[in-house]
């Protein structure tokens, strides 16, 4: 792993997120090690022959080693986008049109196409929703996981075997001779994302991307993947960005959330801050959803409407029609903004923040 | 949670179920074909592939009731929702409405019946034809089974939409112009056009976003007091099923594990399997979870375990769960579970 050095505390920011970053990075200073992914001001927009979606707008966040940050939303809130877009996974007519983006302070925005590629898979890896998209159905499972290390490094083919083979008793594949040989479709569903996974961590990577990796599995098997992807966090060091819109699954693994709606992150803070007394009541809306949080059979309080068409959202917050707490004063956009207690990283973005009396 | 149990409704288990399933089994054959026959000839001994989606169930629903189907993927919990409604034969067993057995009625009377079970689908994409205008989705079975005349389809259409809080005016637009959760309104419109009493809504809410499932679930609350339905709800979602249930069903592979009121089984579940599953339920707390997961995957129905079909994952199994298969026992009034700890 070349050792490149921490990004330095004053950069150039960017003119609207610049409040903000500033913010995160005191934040940072004061608590964490310098962080190991840092987004700023990032926009995605896709220009589409109805208009310009802007699928990701000016998000910031910035992911510690060892970290598991879950990015929470709801479907075409973006945080698939953003995930892709760190990974510069974005297709035309998609392009990311503004922000940064560095890992380990070098700008990933900045990268050739292969220099990106020498990235993908060895330092930064993803995991997606559906293994069976993910896996070539037609090369049996030592191959699929050979290349992934033959790409990025000259060893043997029989090293490169070996690794495979400790990487799927790492994410606890039984009998690993017989599954190398094997394709595909002869695993279930369960096994198969262990592969996806195995195959993410061949390289040791830094920083996993895990893009709803357990929505397609049944909970006991989603049980076993979150045990190991926690025990793998741990050990190795990998500083993870779980994207997901169970906030159950959120609320057992990660450090720090996100919560997206309409492209923006709307509320971020630890786990225990967001899930305990959110601020934002979009996250509130979110949580009053949940229905194993409401007593049995009783009507759940739900967010009236629908999300927003990201193509014409306009400006102001997106969620104001949605809101009951929404004032004139929400048709303009509302910056991001540190919210409680001081040192707790909390941050949202909205005019009327809700207030939690007891919170120290 | 759990220990907020409901009042509001008890429901005994006396008078007729509305809905009843005695002995219901389904077998998937895959049988021998030609050169297969050939080889056997020749003493390939090839047999035919059986897979008993669902073997022997027993589930009776009050009227009014909500009914939840719970298991993992496989498990047969979909397969028994069409048997439910009859959407597949059954290979074994009786279905029941009212305590008439359904296979003795014929010709109209047969048809009439049916059209009081529907079914709402898990895919709003997949269930609705992408060709059909919403007006032509909800409004087509109810023409054709002249409980309208086809002059009258508009307006009736619009009264359907209006129900499940879509707006009328869009009803000339095709599936693919809705979201998710509208889709997922059309679906219940369609269902319900044809005036049912009992919906097997089958994963319903899983391809929903939390905040839209918390919609199409007061939904379907509402529409059970309006419309005075019965719902045999089947999901994978244990947080949906407590909110929503009744009672409940625990499936695994084929068998019913357990079955008892929703109230009573969340809390203290019976079957190692249900206590393991609820472990599983992920709360909303943010506490750091260490996630104990079960070993092991479901066993493929193709050659299911003997004896119980939970032993190889059971970490309470005795030597007498691999020989024989446990018997659904009563363990308390309206509440059945199939494991030989309780005989001990």
């Amino acid at each position: 792993m070349s050792a490149a050095g921490p990004s330095q505390g004053a950069r150039p920011l960017c003119k609207e997120g610049g409040r903000e970053v500033r913010a995160a990075a005191s934040v940072g200073e004061v608590t964490r090690s310098p962080p190991l992914l840092e987004v700023a001001g990032l926009r995605t927009h896709f220009f589409t022959r109805a208009g310009v979606v802007k699928a990701v707008d000016d998000v910031s966040f910035t992911v510690a080693r060892g970290e598991v940050l879950g990015l929470v939303g709801e479907s075409g809130s973006g945080k698939s986008m953003t995930g892709y877009s760190i990974m510069g996974l974005i297709d035309p007519p998609g392009r990311v049109v503004a922000g940064t983006m560095r890992l380990d302070g070098r700008d990933l925005r900045a990268m050739s196409a292969e220099e990106l590629r020498q990235l993908r898979g060895n330092r930064v890896a993803m995991i997606f929703q559906d293994p069976m998209m993910t896996l070539n159905p037609v090369l049996r499972i030592d191959r699929q996981m050979t290349e992934t290390i033959l790409a990025h490094e000259r060893v043997s083919a029989a090293t490169a075997l070996e690794r495979a083979r400790a990487a799927l008793v790492k994410v606890g594949i039984p009998s690993p001779d017989e599954r190398m040989r094997a394709y595909p479709h002869q695993f279930s569903g369960g096994m198969r994302q262990r592969v996806a996974i195995a195959i993410a961590l061949l390289n040791n990577p830094d920083l996993i991307i895990a893009d709803e990796p357990t929505t397609a599995l049944d909970v006991t098997i989603q049980g076993q993947i979150l045990y190991e992807m926690q025990k793998l966090s741990r050990e190795t060091g990998a500083a993870v960005i779980w994207i997901t819109h169970d906030l159950s699954v959120v609320a057992g693994l990660a450090d720090r959330v996100c919560v997206m709606y309409a492209g923006r992150i709307v509320e971020e803070g630890t786990t225990f801050d967001v899930l305990t007394h959110p601020r934002h009541p979009y996250t509130q809306g979110l949580l009053d959803s949940v229905p194993s949080r409401s007593p049995r059979g009783a009507r759940l309080k739900q967010i009236p409407g629908m999300t927003p068409s990201l193509l014409d959202i306009g400006g102001g917050c997106a969620f104001r029609d949605r809101c009951n707490q929404a004032t004139a004063k929400c048709a303009e956009q509302p910056l991001m903004a540190a919210i409680g207690d001081p040192g707790s990283g909390q941050r949202m973005r909205c005019h009327h923040p809700l207030h939690w009396e007891a919170v120290a | 949670m759990a220990t907020t149990a409901s009042s509001r409704r008890t429901i005994g288990r006396t008078g007729v179920p509305l809905v009843e399933l005695k002995g219901v089994s389904k077998r998937f054959v895959r049988t021998l074909d030609a050169a297969a026959k050939i080889g056997n000839v020749f003493g390939a001994g090839l047999k035919e592939e059986v897979v008993h989606a669902v073997d022997r169930v027993d589930i009776a629903i009050e009227p009014g009731e909500v009914v939840g189907l719970v298991g993992e993927s496989g498990c047969g919990k979909s397969t028994l929702g069409r048997l439910a409604v009859g959407l597949l034969p059954l290979s074994d067993g009786e279905r029941y409405w009212n305590g008439v057995a359904l296979s003795s009625l014929r010709g109209l009377q047969a048809r009439t019946q049916q059209l009081k079970m529907q079914m709402i689908f898990q895919d709003p994409y997949a269930s609705l034809n992408p060709r059909m205008r919403v007006i032509d989705i909800v409004g087509e079975a109810p023409v054709a089974h002249g409980i309208i005349r086809p002059q009258a389809k508009t307006e009736y259409v619009g009264l359907q939409l209006n129900r499940v809080g879509l707006d009328p005016t869009l009803m000339r637009r095709f599936p693919h112009q809705f979201s998710g959760g509208q889709r997922a309104r059309i679906g219940i419109a369609r269902a319900l056009a044809v005036k049912p009493e009992f919906l097997v809504c089958d994963e319903s809410v899983a391809a929903l976003d939390v905040s839209i499932q918390a919609q199409v679930l007061n939904l379907f609350m509402e529409l059970r007091s309006a419309l005075n339905l019965t719902y045999l709800f089947i999901s994978h979602d244990l947080g949906v099923v407590e909110h929503i249930s009744d009672r409940v069903v625990i499936m695994y592979l084929g068998r019913v594990v357990e079955a008892g009121p929703a109230a009573g089984l969340f809390s203290a579940p019976n079957h190692p399997y249900t206590q393991a599953l609820l472990a599983e339920v992920g709360k909303v707390e943010p506490k750091k979870r260490t996630f104990a997961p079960i070993k092991g995957e479901i066993p493929s129905p193709l050659d299911p375990p003997t004896g119980c079909h939970f032993h190889p994952r059971c970490r309470h199994a005795l030597p007498r769960c691999r020989e024989s298969p446990p018997r659904l026992r009563e363990v308390a009034p309206g509440w059945s579970s199939a494991c030989h700890l309780n005989d001990a």
